[in-house]
C-alpha cells in the first residue's frame, strides 16, 4: 500500500478538524473537531509505525496513549463546559468574554472591538 | 490491490462524514457522524494491520468518548432539530475555511513531495499490530509510561469530579450573569 494514502487521509482529517475548531460556536462541537484532529494524528502514527517497522512498536503504543489521553481530555473538557453552562446558561464560546481586554484600556491598541470575532473563540475554549 | 481500494473507500467515507461533523446544523447528528468517521478510521487501522489499535478505537472512541459527548449535549440542553446558531458568523467561517484550506494545501503538497513512491509492505501472515505483540510491547518496553498514564487518568477522574460537584464551590450560587 502506498504510504501516501493514509498520510494524505490524515492531513485531510486534520484540516477538517481545524475548520471545525475555528468555525463552530458551540463548545461541544469544538471538542468533536478536536477529536477529528487527534484521530488524524493517530492515523499518522500507525501508518509510520507500519512503514518503519519499528521494533518497539512505538507508533501503535503511542496511539493507544493518545486515545487514553483523548478520553481524559474529553472528560475534563465536558466537566468544564458543564460548569460554564451551569453558571452562564450557555455553551456558546463567543459569549465567554469576561477575560478580554476591557474598554477602559487604551483604545485601538489591539483593535479589540473590530477583530474580536476572528479566530478568538477557539482560544477561549 | 484490494487493500488500496478498500482504504480509499474508507478514506472517502471518513472524510465525507468528518465534513458533515463540522458542517451539520443538528448537534446530535454531528455526534452520530463522528461515529461514522471514527469507525472508518478504525477500518483504516485494520487495513494497516494495527488490529489491537482498531479495537481499542472502537471500544474507547466510539464506545466511551461519543457517549460522553452525547451526555454533554444532553446536559447542556442542546437544541433538538436544526439550529442556526451552532456556527460562528459568516466572516469567521470564511476565515476558518481559508485557514483549513491553506493547512490542507501545505500538508498535501509537502507530503506528496516527501513520500511519493514509498510503499508500506504489509505482512499478511503475522500482522504487526496483533494484540499479543502490542501487549508484549506495552508491558515490557513501555510499562513506565503506561503506569504514568494511569496516574494521569486518576488525576483527570478526580478533576472531573471536583469540577462537577455542586457543593464544593460556594461561588456557585453567584447566579446567571
Amino acid at each position: 500500500m502506498p504510504l501516501l494514502l493514509p498520510v494524505l487521509l490524515a492531513a485531510l482529517l486534520f484540516s477538517i478538524g481545524i475548520y471545525g475548531v475555528l468555525a463552530r460556536r458551540n463548545a461541544i462541537l469544538v471538542l468533536m473537531a478536536v477529536e477529528l484532529m487527534l484521530n488524524a494524528v493517530n492515523l499518522n502514527l500507525v501508518a509510520f509505525d507500519v512503514w518503519l517497522r519499528d521494533r518497539l512498536l512505538a507508533g501503535q503504543v503511542f496511539t493507544l496513549f493518545v486515545i487514553t489521553i483523548a478520553a481524559a481530555e474529553i472528560g475534563l473538557g465536558l466537566a468544564i463546559i458543564l460548569l460554564v453552562f451551569r453558571n452562564r446558561a450557555t455553551a456558546a464560546l463567543d459569549e465567554l468574554r469576561d477575560l478580554r481586554e476591557q474598554d477602559l484600556a487604551p483604545a485601538g491598541r489591539l483593535g479589540e472591538s473590530g477583530t474580536d470575532g476572528g479566530t478568538e473563540p477557539a482560544v477561549t475554549s | 490491490m484490494t487493500v488500496e481500494v478498500l482504504f480509499g473507500l474508507l478514506g472517502v467515507v471518513a472524510t465525507g462524514s468528518a465534513l458533515l461533523v463540522v458542517t451539520t446544523r443538528q448537534m446530535v447528528h454531528a455526534a452520530l457522524w463522528l461515529v461514522v468517521t471514527l469507525g472508518a478510521v478504525a477500518g483504516c487501522y485494520l487495513l494497516l494491520s494495527a488490529e489491537f489499535v482498531a479495537w481499542v478505537q472502537v471500544l474507547i472512541y466510539i464506545g466511551a468518548v461519543v457517549v460522553l459527548l452525547l451526555f454533554g449535549l444532553m446536559l447542556t440542553r442542546a437544541p433538538i432539530g436544526a439550529s442556526v446558531d451552532l456556527d460562528a458568523s459568516m466572516a469567521q467561517r470564511l476565515a476558518a475555511a481559508v485557514v483549513a484550506g491553506a493547512t490542507a494545501g501545505v500538508l498535501v503538497v509537502s507530503l506528496v513531495d516527501a513520500f511519493r513512491g514509498e510503499h508500506i509492505a504489509l505482512e499478511t501472515d503475522r500482522p504487526r499490530g496483533h494484540s499479543s505483540a502490542v501487549g508484549a510491547a506495552l508491558f515490557r518496553d513501555w510499562v513506565l509510561p503506561f503506569e504514568v498514564l494511569s496516574v494521569l487518568l486518576l488525576a483527570a477522574l478526580v478533576g472531573a469530579i471536583v469540577l462537577s460537584r455542586r457543593d464544593v464551590s460556594e461561588p456557585a450560587e453567584r447566579g446567571v450573569t
